[in-house]
């Protein structure tokens, strides 16, 4: 039998007057799936992940979590969603355990205080416990915000943006911590402009662009889906054959020159032009294209 | 962060929590919202309702009689007791959700499995609790300078319940519809105020020309404030049991139009 989805999506469409935010969108995201939502500002993640977590009303389709409508059976469905927020949002008026003890009664947590020790001490923020959440750096109150969307234990982790403006530090030892999560059965849906990070951790991924999905595939599939490749060449005499020069895409500041190549083959005749010019190749790399490529081909396409 | 290695979180969807703690933890966070800056909650508005009695006392004391054998001073303490009641219970529910709103910290509240009648009667009470709570300090406050009586306490704790009822619902809508700080400021300065001041808390509405007592019978806060005193002294401009029918029904009403508003997210899930 099919596991039930983490996540699904049917045909959702949202429109804000004459602005259609999401048009049509249907995914699944498996249990324990690390899935990345990539797109740029006002592609429509940040809408697909506030109906989700009932923050938005869709203006139709159906949107469940681990096979809870969020319409119908909104209570299960948002006790089985953590949302760590875009915005640095906080409340001024307490410290972060009260932050903590409050998020977890919400969610009906009674006695939750051994859990909520676990939680700050995997985030690191015992020592701030007892601090206000005014007086935590930008990193901490991030911290918090993670520490907020577990203390009611959900198998579904919903992450907008959580590296942005995050120091390199942070940002990556939130990512080990989101990495173990996952390994330890969380689903994760993330949503990041830091495509590297989405390539890294991602095993399927979704972009948007202007509220449809223009891609969908594991983040194998999509790199594979640019089959040409780059080439990074210093030559003797530094003088590349006129018939090549219009494969050169960038001057590198070594003196090098970058080459795209529209299939693996054409290094063959790119060596054979240079032999035959009595050019001699110095250095030569060749450059797997990366998701921010295939994001940006895909993006110019759609 | 920790390299702790143990497991982090057993899942288990299926599980029931209760629903009442999260209405209860919900109703203590806005309480303690409030307690957490009592100066300002509390102590201000009942510092400036005893410098309305000092002020007002003082200057009318000597020419105005409201009722038979009660003074002018005795006649303000409900009154200012019931507008402070009503006015604090309005800027609670109203400045916690504006606030939240505009901080960004609603999703909170927004995204727990809270149903949209937990919400209103958390809002709510919490907003009745601190009008009571500054209205008590009021009692506290002034009982010292006034000789009060308390001919039907019961009809006065109705009267203090419906009407911090009332204007907890009230800001509750008004913390939702406005956008803007500007917004609730119009809310609360040119429909609670005015409302407040004209219902009869300085003066009894017999003594006003019949143009303004007909008025003054369209104004709700009139019935509540009226029928608060009848509790104190026995005697009010109109029938109590009229008062508590159009209080009990004025806080029907906005219970219904509150908990519609909730429950389609206006404002609150675009």
């Amino acid at each position: 039998m099919r596991p039930i989805p983490a996540i699904q999506v049917e045909n959702v469409s949202k429109r804000y007057g004459r602005l259609q935010a999401l048009a049509e969108v249907s995914l699944e995201i498996a249990p324990g799936e690390f899935f990345g939502l990539l797109g740029p500002n006002g592609a429509g993640k940040t809408t697909l992940i506030s109906i989700l977590a009932g923050l938005t009303i869709a203006s139709s389709g159906s949107a469940r979590v681990m096979g809870f409508d969020v319409r119908s059976q909104y209570r299960e469905a948002r006790r089985a969603l953590g949302v760590v927020p875009q915005e640095l949002v906080f409340d001024p008026f307490f410290t972060v355990r009260e932050t903590l003890t409050i998020q977890s009664g919400y969610f009906g947590m009674r006695n939750g205080r051994g859990w909520i020790d676990e939680v700050m001490h995997h985030l690191d923020l015992v020592d701030k416990a007892d601090t206000n959440m005014r007086a935590l750096s930008g990193g901490m109150k991030r911290r918090v915000l993670v520490a907020q969307a577990l203390v009611h234990k959900p198998p579904v982790i919903v992450l907008d943006e959580p590296t942005a403006g995050v120091d390199v530090e942070l940002r990556q030892a939130l990512w080990r911590f989101i990495r173990r999560l996952n390994q330890d059965g969380h689903t994760i849906v993330l949503t990041t402009h830091y495509l590297e990070e989405a390539e890294a951790l991602c095993g399927r991924i979704a972009m948007l662009k202007e509220g449809r999905i223009v891609a969908l595939d594991t983040t194998q599939n999509l790199l594979g889906r640019h089959s040409g490749c780059y080439v990074e060449l210093r030559l003797d005499p530094d003088r590349l054959p006129e018939r090549l020069l219009p494969e050169v895409v960038d001057r590198r500041a070594n003196g090098a020159y970058r080459l795209a190549l529209k299939d693996y083959v054409e290094l063959e005749d790119l060596m054979r032009e240079l032999r035959a010019s009595g050019v001699r190749v110095q250095e030569l790399e060749v450059i797997q294209p990366d998701l921010e490529e295939v994001f940006v081909q895909i993006m110019r396409k759609a | 962060m920790s390299d702790d290695r143990s497991a982090i979180g057993n899942m288990d969807v299926t599980r029931r929590p209760s629903p009442v703690t999260g209405f209860y933890t919900l109703f203590y966070k806005e309480w303690l919202r409030f307690w957490k800056v009592s100066v300002q909650t509390i102590l201000a508005p009942v510092l400036t309702a005893l410098l309305f009695l000092l002020v007002f006392s003082h200057t009318l004391r000597s020419h105005v009689e409201p009722f038979p054998g009660v003074s002018y001073s005795a006649f303000l303490v409900p009154g200012l007791a019931m507008m402070s009641v009503l006015q604090n219970a309005f800027a609670n529910s109203s400045s916690s959700l504006m606030q939240s709103k505009m901080t960004g910290n609603i999703i909170f509240v927004l995204l727990p499995p809270l149903s949209h009648r937990e919400f209103f009667l958390a809002y709510l009470l919490a907003a009745a609790a601190r009008g009571l709570v500054v209205g008590a300090g009021v009692f506290a406050a002034t009982v010292w300078f006034v000789d009060l009586q308390f001919a039907h306490p019961l009809w006065a704790i109705a009267f203090a319940l419906a009407g911090s009822g009332i204007m907890g619902a009230l800001g509750i809508i008004a913390g939702i519809h406005s956008e803007k700080v500007d917004e609730l400021a119009v809310f609360q300065n040119f429909i609670i105020l005015p409302l407040t001041f004209l219902s009869g808390v300085f003066y009894s509405i017999h003594s006003l020309p019949p143009f303004w007592q007909g008025l003054s019978h369209l104004n709700p806060i009139f019935y509540m404030i009226d029928g608060f005193r009848y509790g104190f002294f026995g005697h009010a401009d109109v029938s109590p049991f009229l008062s508590l029918a159009i209080v009990g029904a004025c806080f029907f009403a906005l219970s219904l139009l509150t908990l519609w508003l909730l429950k389609t997210g206006y404002k609150l899930r675009h």
